[in-house]
């Protein structure tokens, strides 16, 4: 087994270990960081893929920004265990086929379609100037368009956590 | 080298994991972060594919999911904030205005 392969399955296993952990937890800081190990096992994965950028943004800003605003809130309101009720029963009982049957469906597809990829991730670093070079001719617009939804989300953000004054 | 199929089988597997967690859990911050989670693997399967067909686009596509993930996660978790400051409890099931 190649060094690569090897590292795939380390870090894939760490990545679903995380993601399940995120569910068996109750408490919401542990679910909060077990999303932290499964976030940095996918840069991981991204660096093993050769998309050196895309590790690097998914460290800073899923792996920082994001989770920290997560710790913040949950800190903020000193969210406790979580609670189960009736309903949560039922929710377990119709939400573990729906998932099955979810993951049945994208294995199919991925069976189906994987005959029309290459066999293999080439592994080859894309350059960081290639990548910028594409986002900023052929995707300048979206680019452009993501700074104002980046706008309205901070004055969303403003809005509505502010305290009303009355 | 590793295969396409085994990203892209990685990543349905979280993406499944994200929906059984968002249907199992009851906490609105722990369901929040498992839409993170099922939009990271949604991310891994745009960086697999746009290794396998040696184009860049799929990594752009992946900025701009993370652009808007970062944004979401900043209005959503205002919205979760007013809700748990009204309803005194971060209980989804205690949000049931709408019940009859």
């Amino acid at each position: 087994m190649s060094f690569v392969l090897f590292m795939f399955f380390v870090l894939a296993g760490l990545a679903v270990f995380g993601a399940v952990a995120l569910i068996l937890q109750s408490h919401p800081i542990h679910s909060a960081l077990s999303l932290i190990l499964v976030m940095l096992s996918l840069a991981g994965l991204y660096l093993l893929m050769g998309a050196e950028f895309v590790a690097a943004v998914q460290i800073i800003v899923y792996g920082g920004a994001v989770m920290v605003l997560f710790v913040f809130v949950i800190m903020l309101l000193n969210a406790g265990e979580e609670e189960r009720t009736n309903f949560s029963k039922l929710a377990s009982f119709a939400g573990v086929p729906l998932a099955l049957a979810l993951a049945g469906v994208i294995a199919v597809a991925i069976a189906r379609g994987s005959g029309h990829l290459a066999s293999a991730t080439s592994g080859e670093l894309t350059s960081t100037k290639e990548l910028s070079k594409l986002l900023f001719s052929e995707f300048v617009y979206p680019f452009e368009l993501t700074s104002f939804l980046i706008l309205v989300a901070i004055i969303g953000a403003i809005v509505l956590a502010q305290r009303e004054r009355s | 080298m590793v295969p396409t199929s085994y990203y892209l089988v990685l990543s349905a597997i979280l993406f499944g994991l994200g929906v059984l967690a968002f249907v199992f859990k009851r906490n609105i911050i722990t369901i929040f972060m498992s839409i993170e989670l099922m939009l990271n693997a949604v991310n891994l399967a745009f960086v697999a594919f746009s290794q396998a067909l040696h184009k860049s686009d799929g990594e752009v596509f992946v900025l701009f999911v993370i652009v808007v993930a970062a944004a979401e996660a900043a209005v959503g978790l205002g919205i979760i904030i007013l809700t748990a400051r009204n309803r005194r409890s971060l209980n989804v099931e205690r949000v049931d205005l709408l019940k009859l």
